[in-house]
């Protein structure tokens, strides 16, 4: 009884919500909706009895795959007047992909099948399904999941090299290079006269020479054409 | 009585409410006194008096400063997205709030005493972003804008060292159950044999709540306070309850994972005279003490400092750690077992 209201409840909530994410007209309450559909699923599946599946669907989806659509969605400078103008055109299409989609998740599951010999051993009193489901993963489907993680593994260097730029700008630290400054690269002390201005004696108007031998070339925004000169003249100012 | 509590759906209800009550009030009288705690602590070590004229050595201050809170004007910015304005604050307390549900206080004394506790927790903690990142862009402002975004890249990178250094402990405990993990510390706690993985963990939990040295979401020099700049009144309260509220948390996710929660550190005589629930109270407050005292010391770090020591440091240390700790424990044999299938 009282199991049934709360599937009932999350079954509701999880299908409004799922339709308020393709509905709905700002694309950051699209993602929010998108959050609360993946909370009721977590939901139903502790309705299920699965608790590990949906503390996982929390943790991993939740926690850190839809803070990421978050983040790039309200960083995304998104015109929504121009976004419905294509509505129409892509209506279509995406209705295709979805029954597709549909057609397969019925043909899936109306053919559902545990594999034979595996459904007893799970039924096993005082068997938690977080050991169940590492039993099966970790012994008799190994080869699988490794699959899956040179998958991802894949996935995530190809998102490296697509991001990772070698162009060295203002903005890279670099911390060995940080770490290397010594006081007398930074630090000049200076005795000045009363009325005296540290430019008058050729003061920090730009950086030491010794700076830009160890900072990355192209901070601080000025490039010495020749550094070797520069540094000398650098040197006979200070003297 | 005991037949109306257990075996009438109106008194489990009740019970349930009773059982929330006996966990949230002590936490909120924990979280005022927390303020006026990090308030003399840090007054002490800064050879000031700290808050000393409302009450008994300003023991009535955080009441003070509770009623001076509610009694402000709420204020909501033109063009902020009103519905998750309002919705970001109450997220976030209510989310450090359910969290205490699975801390064990006492060996099976804990509200739900779940299968899989720790990943409750995680699951809890990894939500907590949310309100950050809703108050930041609801707020219609680019300071609380800046801090949120800030907030949730900092919190997800740092709960992927948390995640890690878990593991490493599950792999010694064999069971995700809460009560269980301190079981497993009956004869050491685990910052004994992983001291490295302790360090890591707090210094992570300070990341995740955004404490100093890590608290850039706030960054008043740069972004005058961070996500919660538009909030005032209530609002505002309820953030400043949840931010405690979770220090508190993960106070207590120290003692729990590493200090061996509400065990003794020995098991002799006089000990073992003190109940265990006290036990753990002095460690969340020895934990609160550290976070205060490196606030009190450290300056804020930089941004891609943060991001480096997160993923360039901890992450690849607490991963070696944690396939050194299952090599270990498979050589010698001493890997739990929780009875799988074969």
């Amino acid at each position: 009884m009282m199991a049934q209201l709360v599937f009932y409840i999350f079954t509701a909530v999880l299908l409004f919500s799922a339709v308020m994410v393709i509905t709905a007209r700002n694309p950051v309450h699209s993602v929010l909706f998108l959050i609360l559909a993946f909370f009721n699923a977590s939901g139903l599946f502790l309705v299920a009895g699965a608790e590990f599946l949906a503390m996982l669907l929390v943790i991993v989806y939740v926690g850190a795959v839809a803070v990421l659509f978050l983040f790039v969605v309200m960083m995304l400078d998104v015109d929504f007047g121009q976004l419905r103008e294509g509505f129409q055109k892509y209506a279509p299409l995406g209705g295709c992909v979805g029954g597709v989609l549909f057609a397969e998740l019925v043909l899936a599951f109306s053919h559902w099948e545990m594999a034979p010999g595996r459904a007893a051993p799970l039924a096993a009193p005082g068997l938690t399904n977080t050991a169940a489901l590492g039993g099966l993963i970790y012994t008799h489907y190994v080869l699988l999941f490794q699959a899956c993680g040179l998958v991802l593994l894949v996935a995530m260097i190809g998102a490296i090299t697509l991001t990772l730029r070698e162009k060295t700008t203002g903005r890279r630290q670099n911390i060995t290079r940080q770490h290397a400054r010594t006081r007398a690269d930074t630090l000049e002390m200076l005795d000045l006269e009363l009325g005296e201005s540290v430019a008058d004696r050729g003061g920090f108007l730009r950086p030491k020479a010794s700076y830009n031998e160890i900072a990355v070339p192209g901070s601080y925004g000025l490039v010495p054409e020749n550094p070797q000169d520069d540094a000398a003249s650098n040197r006979e100012k200070g003297a | 009585m005991a037949q109306f509590f257990y075996h009438t759906l109106v008194g489990q209800i009740c019970l349930m409410l009773l059982e929330t009550l006996a966990v949230l009030v002590p936490l909120l009288i924990g979280v005022a006194y927390l303020t006026l705690m990090e308030r003399k602590v840090m007054a002490a070590m800064q050879r000031r008096r700290g808050p000393n004229v409302n009450g008994p050595f300003g023991l009535l201050q955080a009441f003070a400063d509770a009623i001076k809170m509610i009694v402000k004007e709420t204020v909501i910015p033109a063009g902020a997205n009103r519905g998750l304005f309002l919705f970001a604050p109450f997220l976030t307390f209510s989310l450090a709030m359910v969290a205490w549900a699975v801390i064990p206080t006492g060996n099976g004394l804990a509200v739900a005493n779940i299968n899989v506790g720790i990943l409750y927790l995680l699951a809890i903690s990894s939500l907590g972003v949310y309100g950050i990142l809703i108050a930041g862009w609801a707020s219609n402002s680019k300071y609380a804008f800046l801090g949120g975004l800030r907030s949730a890249a900092q919190m997800v990178s740092y709960e992927v060292s948390i995640g890690l250094v878990i593991v490493s402990v599950l792999l010694a405990v064999g069971s995700l159950n809460l009560n269980d993990i301190v079981l497993a510390q009956r004869h050491v706690w685990f910052c004994v044999p992983m001291f490295p993985m302790f360090i890591v963990f707090f210094i992570s939990a300070l990341a995740e709540t955004n404490r100093a040295p890590f608290d850039l979401p706030e960054g008043e020099s740069e972004l005058v306070a961070g996500f919660f700049v538009e909030y005032s009144s209530l609002a505002f309260g309820l953030f400043f309850l949840g931010e405690y509220a979770n220090m508190i948390l993960m106070s207590s996710m120290v003692s729990i994972l590493f200090l061996g929660g509400w065990l003794p550190p020995l098991g002799i005589a006089p000990l073992t005279w003190i109940p265990g629930p006290l036990w753990l109270i002095f460690k969340i407050l020895f934990c609160l003490f550290v976070f205060i005292w490196v606030r009190a010391t450290f300056p804020r770090y930089r941004y891609d400092q943060l991001m480096r020591l997160g993923w360039k440091v901890f992450l690849p240390f607490s991963l070696l750690w944690m396939i050194g700790t299952a090599g270990f424990l498979m050589a010698t044999g001493l890997l739990p077992h929780s009875g799988g299938v074969n």
